[in-house]
């Protein structure tokens, strides 16, 4: 039988979105008992690869509606209306919690926090940690954290399921990995905090760690996954690695140039091209945008080929050593690391790589899901802010923001509902456990690798589900799927042991994955329009008279089903999209 | 002609029914972009699933993958097959650690260390969110900001000769960042630090060898952070003890 613990309020994950949500709920009061299951270590958390900067309101030359807009537009008219006024309203405050508890901020010579240009954002509004923004942000939320005794943490868990009680969530099972036991915590609110899916594509800036388990394990839990078709390419990806070259440094200036040396966007409505950015234009615009226009440059024979595939050149020798070192050191260390290039002397190369998942799992501002007791912030969760296309240096904002709620929320849910549940979870945990061992851990005679189905997963989403989209290879990935799906239950595994057994860990990881690669898959397949990140080339225009909606699959026995809910516009009428 | 290969000789260890490590030779196919981690994922994807290591953002920054690579403390993400071929390359869990299985450490004991020097900002009163931030001006964030970029990938642990034959010995990277956090000007709360960075256990075990800084893939430079607290904690005793009436540093 599974051993049990009990918390008022259980975290799934524990990095930026997970560990705001705890240190808010811990603020809300010192009663609340607060657990965080994390697969990893909470500072070896995605949050620390974000580079650029979080965004948010800072100076007279700016407006909470500017933001708002910038943001709305960006999102190609998707994103809900009230949310987003939440997000821009609570971001500055936001931004200032995080400088009290010792985030380094870089700083004009004044004391103050400085601010930089972003892609698609019309003023100088994110804040930045030099070019470690996420790094800076995870380690201050952690070493905060830790000042709290009422926060627990289960480092290096790994939960396979969240546990339901007359329909609400009271807890969770999870494999302990220094023991491999199943074991069991008991809680009255749980909030799913595991960030993003990049890794059920080939090329992604996205960690090891991303598969989603978060999304899968509500998705699982009768919780639709609302607008999973948007996927976010970020045009500057290192070929080969996918590791992500900043936003900031084109908002530091540096340029785009194709082979022949020529700043391409200026062909696609982006220009004129300036020698100091201006913003919302050339290498200012927005992600999907950019990462389209790579597309053409290469379906046009002017991109470079090299041994993985076309790329161009991010410039930033313009810019001068002294700003790369102050404001985008990160930036030439790997470079410098992974390419053996210094961009104080040679251009960069890159291409669009995968980079965010906008949609995720269906909630309200407050972070509450369909399901009682479950609540969700940060990139597994769909608010939705970010629509159709997320706007950079926008996601920071939004894990400290909506972590902050999702925690204070299940503050609040948590000080009203019973003791216990109403009857004692250990059976469905003892189920759980049994599960698990009779599907993996005591498996035998499996015959398929487990790298075999997952290289095939990430190639049929790359083929169906890239840059640029079509009926005919969106059938053909969904139907991939679907027999990947069947090969999984022939998969093979090795390692029969139970002491950190990390085979265990990707088979269950790359079992969340091939889930959510239907429900993306299908939930493009049935969005026949075009709108920010999702390019369809069968239906190229926007469709708001049949598309203003937002995706909500569900998953059912015969495979995802989709449906659709209203998105709430307040004071911004939808209008073409152009920069 | 044959395809270039590359031998990795890896240390194996898979409790309760192996009682002490072993090692395993694998050779496999070269790849001279490939860096040491590439090397033990195609191990774990094509060659033998059961191998276990930590590895997650493959950049240099998430602090997973540390491991001995030929007796140094790297992180495997950053060195290349390239460095070693066509030598054999040795890999082994980082040092002065506990293993758990083949090349996966236990560093609880440093999560404690980490909070003991209570690593966050501490002030007598809090400003309201509401008037703005702490001013802090470049000049006042060089203070501390090199010593702020610590990934507790643990390296330095691994490489400090102290720390190998004393293991109570706070250490590098946990010392560093509270030094980080009393030389950051929005702090108040280095009298508070003082009794753990001063322990026995604290800054005066370092015979300042050096090597922490050394391996450090950070540039944080514990070493000098450790020389400097013990500077701020040889005057902190003695205004303490000359001006026992006097507000303490």
């Amino acid at each position: 039988m599974p051993t049990s613990v009990t918390h008022d309020i259980l975290i799934i994950g524990g990095g930026g979105a997970g560990l705001r949500a705890a240190i808010a709920a811990a603020e809300h009061s010192a009663k609340l008992s607060i657990g965080i299951v994390s697969k990893v270590y909470p500072m070896r958390s995605h949050t620390v690869s974000a580079e650029g900067g979080a965004a948010g309101v800072m100076r007279d030359n700016d407006s909470l509606d500017q933001h708002a807009k910038d943001t709305i537009f960006g999102a190609d008219f998707l994103a809900d209306q009230d949310a987003v006024e939440i997000l821009v309203n609570e971001a500055p405050g936001e931004l200032i919690q995080i400088e009290h508890w010792g985030c380094p901020w870089s700083r004009d010579p004044d004391g103050r926090i400085s601010v930089r240009s972003f892609g698609g954002m019309s003023v100088d509004r994110t804040v930045y940690a030099a070019d470690k923004t996420g790094f800076h942000m995870l380690h201050t939320l952690f070493q905060t954290s830790l000042k709290y005794e009422s926060i627990h943490r289960y480092d290096e868990c790994f939960v396979t399921s969240i546990l339901a009680d007359d329909g609400k969530a009271r807890g969770v099972t999870f494999i302990n990995m220094y023991s491999g036991q199943v074991q069991l915590i008991t809680a009255k609110a749980v909030i799913i905090c595991t960030g993003g899916c990049g890794r059920i594509f080939p090329f992604t800036t996205n960690a090891s760690i991303k598969s989603g388990d978060g999304m899968a394990l509500a998705y699982r839990s009768g919780v639709p996954l609302k607008d999973m078709e948007f996927v976010q390419y970020h045009p500057t990806g290192m070929p080969g690695t996918g590791i992500l070259i900043t936003e900031a440094s084109r908002g530091e200036g540096g340029w785009l140039v194709n082979k022949d040396g020529y700043r391409y966007l200026q062909d696609y409505g982006l220009g004129p091209p300036t020698d100091t950015p201006v913003h919302r234009k050339m290498e200012l615009g927005p992600r999907d945008i950019l990462s389209r226009c790579h597309m053409q440059e290469f379906q046009k024979g002017r991109t470079f080929e090299g041994p993985y595939g076309h790329y161009v050149h991010l410039d930033l020798r313009h810019i001068g050593e002294a700003v790369i070192d102050s404001k985008l050191p990160f930036v030439r260390e790997l470079s410098r690391n992974y390419l053996g290039i210094d961009p104080v002397y040679e251009p960069i190369p890159v291409r669009p790589v995968v980079h965010y998942m906008m949609g995720g799992i269906h909630t309200d501002a407050d972070g509450k899901t369909p399901m009682d007791g479950l609540f969700a912030a940060g990139e597994t969760a769909c608010v939705s802010v970010n629509g159709a296309n997320r706007l950079g240096s926008n996601s920071l904002t939004e894990l400290l923001v909506f972590g902050a709620r999702a925690g204070r929320a299940a503050a609040q849910y948590a000080e009203q509902e019973p003791a216990g549940p109403s009857q004692p979870l250990d059976a469905l945990a003892g189920d759980e456990q049994r599960r698990l061992e009779q599907q993996y851990f005591r498996k035998e005679g499996g015959k398929v690798r487990i790298s075999e189905i997952r290289d095939a997963m990430q190639h049929a989403m790359e083929e169906g589900v890239g840059v640029y989209r079509n009926e005919e290879d969106l059938l053909k990935t969904c139907q991939t799927l679907r027999d990947l799906r069947h090969r999984f239950s022939d998969i093979r595994i090795e390692d029969k042991t139970d002491i950190f057994n990390t085979e265990r860990t990707t088979v269950l990881e790359l079992d969340y994955m091939l889930d959510l690669a239907e429900a993306i898959a299908n939930s493009a397949l049935q969005r026949k329009e075009s709108r920010g990140s999702h390019t369809r080339t069968d239906y190229p225009d926007r469709d708001d008279e049949n598309f203003l909606k937002h995706t909500m699959v569900l998953r059912t026995p015969e495979g995802p089903k989709i449906e659709y809910a209203p998105v709430t516009i307040t004071r911004w009428q939808p209008e073409e999209r152009k920069y | 002609m044959p395809e270039p290969t590359i031998t990795l000789n890896v240390s194996r260890y898979r409790p309760p029914d192996e009682r002490v490590p072993t090692s395993q030779v694998y050779t496999i196919p070269y790849r001279p972009d490939w860096v040491v981690l590439d090397a033990l994922n195609y191990i774990k994807d094509q060659v033998d699933g059961s191998l276990s290591f930590r590895w997650s953002c493959r950049m240099g920054v998430c602090g997973s993958c540390g491991m001995m690579i030929n007796g140094e403390a790297k992180l495997t993400c950053s060195v290349f097959l390239r460095d070693y071929h066509p030598r054999e390359i040795l890999v082994e869990p980082l040092e002065n650690f506990p293993v758990i299985k083949d090349l996966v450490i236990d560093m609880s004991d440093f999560l404690d260390k980490l909070k003991i020097v209570k690593p966050w900002i501490i002030r007598e009163t809090e400003k309201p969110t509401s008037e703005g931030e702490y001013l802090q001006t470049p000049e006042e964030m060089d203070a501390y900001m090199g010593f702020s970029a610590c990934i507790n990938c643990l390296l330095c642990y691994a490489a400090c000769p102290i720390f190998g034959v004393e293991t109570d010995f706070i250490g590098p990277a946990a010392l560093a960042l509270g030094y980080r956090y009393n030389q950051d000007s929005r702090d108040e709360g280095s009298n508070m630090r003082w009794n753990v960075i001063n322990d026995h256990h604290g800054t005066w075990q370092c015979t300042f060898v050096g090597e922490c800084s050394v391996v450090c893939p950070k540039d944080v430079d514990p070493a000098a952070a450790i020389q400097r607290l013990k500077v701020d904690t040889a005057k902190h005793w003695i205004r303490s003890v000359l001006l026992p009436w006097g507000k303490r540093a």
